[in-house]
């Protein structure tokens, strides 16, 4: 089905969710556009194709980007995950597993999106990348603790019109720290600290 | 999870008890397919082009050039699409928006008007088409000017009666011995679901399959079944996932024109609104301007009330949002009267909004309440307890259970409001002045016509199949809980399809009677099957099946007032050197039937709550009066509530099953968003003395307002 690679269009290797894919884009395909219209990914949805709502967000190399402003010819060479490649199996991950507990959904539009987005928010937060919410700042300040107002600050560019945004900011906390009792459960020494913040 | 759920309804069974949506692990995971998402093999993407002038006549559409493009099939417009029947009344009763009804003539009547369909092999081909095409306008003069003294404006009755009255207002406001006479605005309002509209159709076997994103697969398979005059059973239409709705899933342009390209083309073609389309081809909620006159006694009861309500609506449809409609429920006195008027400008069609007419009414009547609560110098929650009416102020007629009071006891004592100091702006905390406003909420509790299938399977478990959508709402979870007690087994037991016209005709998610329509028709199936199961039959390997159909029960309903109710509370910041407000708090409760689901119902009434602070603060689709288009018609420049806007919002119940219903349900969907922008604009007149009559509370506003002495009052 794929046509030839010409002056408007290129073949490439996009690496998603840790599989190889070979297609040859027209350069006008957003790498949104590809995921749902060439590969069969509709998991990450199309919410204003404009960078504005936060609905197409995916992992790239590990970091948060809204795939509607990026070009799927430009994605070669990059570690790209979106919400199918998030459970392992048929074990959800924590976030994904949150959001279902917690209901921090209702019709779902926003969803992968979110949870993506959640994700990365959680390691973000975690390498003590600060955020406007963050009072202090100096890097020996260390990272600041994930309460909701950080959450609510790294979460903002995912619109949820249902306005399920105080379940998905549960959702998020409660990941957050199941997160870092899984860490603490693998370092002795974090315990503690992960005790404390779990609860 | 507390609830303030005290009374008698303890059923045991599975209805009432939190339960994870069914179909949530495949919204978590991204299996849940939504309208644009399911595959077709030979599949076609058709653009639409909009009209760039507010008003004219189309003189020419230059599609040689288009036609020669790469990949493109087809070129529709008003000279060569297939004709359309649109005199004709739907489901709803009422006719269809002619701007669904696309490409019938040459009229421009506003702005963003569909005016051609391009349809290509990829949807690059169809997109760069679309924008290449050239089509040329005879322009006339438009007018998209909302005022309150527009000449033109006439009353309407829309889905309620245009004007009500009774005593003499003048003469009651004469005798009052407090006034309160002010006009409120607010803004042309957005669904703006995370789901753009999308459709795909194709021609099977002879039969119209039309895979859609809709808030009733029975209503849109009857509205293009008379559209294209065609055989009931000839029309499919299925939409299983959708992502949101709030009255704008109906029927569109994307729809018709994709049924249009598909029996022209032959092969099935896919149409999807872009996100700026959606601004003029999905409806909105008009802007409306109301006037509230209310008199009493020093007392604070109610002598003389008026609210009037004007909104906008376009040449070629008309809508109504009848911000008036309110006033004959929530409150009395001798002399009582309200109008809904409308006027006719070249601007889109507006359409049903989440709370049409409650919303942008209650913002008005419940911020004027609040102001002569002010100036009565009564408590704002007393001043409406006094005013509780024994039966509906314009009908007369009993209401079904009326749990205000209970609302306001509940939610003044957990919101903490007897500590509440009346004067406004006298508190701080840094540079933010702080407020708490309340208001109070109502919503009609209805049922709509519905047909279930139930179906015993040979295995023990059972299938229930009816036209219902869930859009959000849980809907699916919600009816899987009712046909398991129903049916007294466990919901594992039950599967519940939806999203599809072949199961026959059931009521839309909307108006807040989706889920208690749909429950009821279930019910009925489910017992007349229990039924047939106790005369022992052994289930042949097809499995036993009973329909139901409510029409003859819903019709014996005896005529009450039947709504539901709810008081709302905000606590908010005010920066009056940067016109910031923030809004720190929020709690709602309820009076809204039987719950059937608390977790996805909690979270529906607060996404409500989150509406009514959006509706506050952030949403206002501004018309150019140039172009007669809007500035910014996307996210960026037409906001909406994000996570850093919404604080802790809290909404619970007090237990006010609905005696007349099956299962005791009155509906959720809408009651969270009125009343809740008028306490938070109450709250923002607390804080700094400043009334905010107009929404939303722009910083601009904020900052342009006087900042009064402390203690006194003054307008925005």
């Amino acid at each position: 089905m794929a046509p030839a690679p010409s002056s408007t269009s290129s073949a490439v290797v996009l690496n998603i969710n840790g599989e190889k894919h070979q297609l040859t884009v027209d350069h006008r395909t957003t790498l949104l556009d590809a995921l749902r219209e060439r590969l069969d990914l509709t998991g990450t949805k199309k919410g204003c194709d404009q960078g504005q709502c936060g609905a197409c967000t995916v992992l790239v190399d590990g970091r948060r980007a809204v795939s509607c402003l990026n070009l799927a010819v430009a994605a070669e060479g990059r570690e790209i995950t979106t919400i199918e490649g998030m459970a392992e199996g048929d074990r959800l991950h924590p976030v994904q597993q949150a959001f279902l507990d917690l209901d921090g959904y209702q019709c779902g539009y926003c969803t992968p999106g979110q949870i993506c987005s959640a994700i990365a928010v959680i390691e973000e937060h975690a390498a003590g990348w600060p955020s406007a919410a963050t009072e202090d700042v100096r890097p020996e300040a260390g990272p600041p603790p994930l309460t909701p107002e950080e959450i609510r600050e790294r979460m903002s560019g995912n619109l949820c019109r249902c306005g399920a945004y105080v379940s998905i900011v549960q959702a998020v906390a409660r990941a957050a720290g199941a997160d870092e009792a899984a860490v603490g459960e693998d370092d002795a020494n974090q315990g503690e600290t992960a005790k404390e913040t779990a609860a | 999870m507390t609830t303030a759920t005290t009374g008698p309804t303890t059923v045991k069974g599975a209805v009432g008890t939190a339960h994870t949506r069914v179909e949530g692990r495949d919204k978590v995971t991204g299996a849940a397919r939504y309208a644009g998402e399911i595959p077709f093999a030979d599949l076609a993407h058709g653009w639409l082009v909009l009209s760039t002038v507010a008003r004219g006549r189309i003189r020419s559409i230059d599609t040689d050039p288009v036609l020669g493009m790469p990949g493109v099939l087809a070129v529709l417009h008003h000279g060569n699409a297939p004709r359309v029947d649109t005199d004709y009344v739907g489901m709803l009763g009422i006719p269809p928006d002619p701007t669904a009804a696309v490409f019938q003539n040459d009229r421009v009547p506003h702005a963003g008007w569909p005016v051609a369909l391009v349809v290509a092999g990829t949807p690059e081909q169809a997109r760069e088409a679309a924008e290449a095409l050239v089509v040329t306008y005879d322009t006339e003069p438009h007018d998209i000017t909302l005022s309150a003294d527009h000449p033109d404006a006439y009353p309407a009755d829309g889905h309620m009666p245009a004007e009500t009255e009774k005593g003499d207002l003048a003469a009651g406001l004469a005798a009052s011995a407090v006034v309160v006479d002010e006009e409120y605005t607010t803004p042309e309002e957005h669904h703006s679901m995370m789901e753009p509209h999308a459709a795909t159709a194709l021609w099977d076997g002879g039969r119209l399959e039309v895979v859609d994103s809709n808030q009733g697969t029975t209503w849109i398979q009857g509205e293009l079944v008379k559209m294209f005059s065609l055989d009931e059973s000839s029309v499919r239409v299925r939409s299983e996932h959708v992502g949101g709705g709030f009255g704008s899933k109906g029927l569109r342009a994307h729809q018709v024109s994709a049924v249009m390209a598909a029996t022209v083309l032959h092969r099935p073609v896919r149409v999807v609104m872009t996100r700026r389309q959606m601004f003029s081809l999905a409806g909105y909620r008009s802007p409306t301007t109301q006037r509230v006159r209310l008199g009493a006694g020093a007392d604070g009861r109610l002598r003389a009330l008026e609210h009037r309500s004007l909104n906008q609506t376009s040449t070629v449809y008309e809508f109504v949002e009848p911000g008036a409609g309110v006033a004959r429920v929530m409150y009395d006195a001798d002399a009582h009267r309200t109008a809904n008027h409308v006027v006719r400008l070249d601007v889109p069609s507006p359409t049903f909004m989440r709370a049409p007419g409650e919303a942008p009414g209650s913002f008005a009547i419940e911020s004027a309440f609040d102001e002569l609560a002010e100036r009565c110098g009564v408590d704002p929650i007393d001043l409406r307890l006094r005013n509780e009416p024994e039966a509906g102020p314009v009908s007369g007629l009993p209401f079904s259970g009326r749990n205000l009071a209970a609302c306001f006891n509940e939610g003044a004592r957990r919101f903490g409001w007897a500590d509440r100091d009346p004067r406004p702006g006298v508190r701080r905390d840094g540079r933010w002045l702080l407020g708490t406003g309340t208001a109070a909420a109502s919503f009609q509790a209805g049922a709509g016509p519905s047909t279930a299938l139930v179906t015993a399977e040979a295995d023990g478990t059972f299938t229930v199949r009816i036209a219902a959508a869930d859009i959000g709402t849980g809907a699916r979870t919600a009816l899987t809980l009712v046909a398991a007690d129903a049916l007294d087994v466990t919901p594992e037991q039950v599967r519940v399809r939806i999203g599809d016209s072949d199961f026959g005709p059931a009521m839309i998610a909307g108006g807040s009677m989706g889920t208690r329509s749909w429950a009821w028709a279930i019910t009925e199936a489910a017992r007349e099957l229990r039924e047939r199961l106790a005369l022992g039959t052994s289930i042949p390997p097809e499995g036993i099946t009973v329909r139901s159909d409510t029409t003859a029960a819903l019709g014996a309903l005896a005529q009450k007032e039947r709504h539901s109710f709810g008081a709302q509370f905000a606590e908010v910041a005010v920066d009056t050197a940067t016109g910031e407000v923030r809004v720190r708090r929020m709690l709602g409760i309820f009076a809204a039937g039987r719950i059937v689901n608390p977790l996805t119902a909690r979270n529906q009434l607060v996404g409500g709550m989150v509406w009514g602070i959006s509706m506050a603060l952030h949403e206002e689709a501004v018309r150019d009066r140039a172009s007669g288009g809007l500035y910014g018609p996307d996210l960026a420049g037409y906001h909406v509530a994000t996570h850093a806007d919404v604080p802790d919002v809290e909404a619970d119940w007090v237990d006010d099953p609905d005696p007349d219903d099956p299962v005791g349900i009155k509906g959720v969907g809408e009651i969270g968003i009125v009343g809740a922008a008028a306490a938070v604009a109450n709250a923002v007149w607390h804080a700094t003395g400043v009334r905010h009559r107009s929404l939303p509370i722009r910083p601009d506003r904020v900052l342009s307002a006087t900042v009064p002495a402390v203690g006194g009052g003054t307008d925005a």
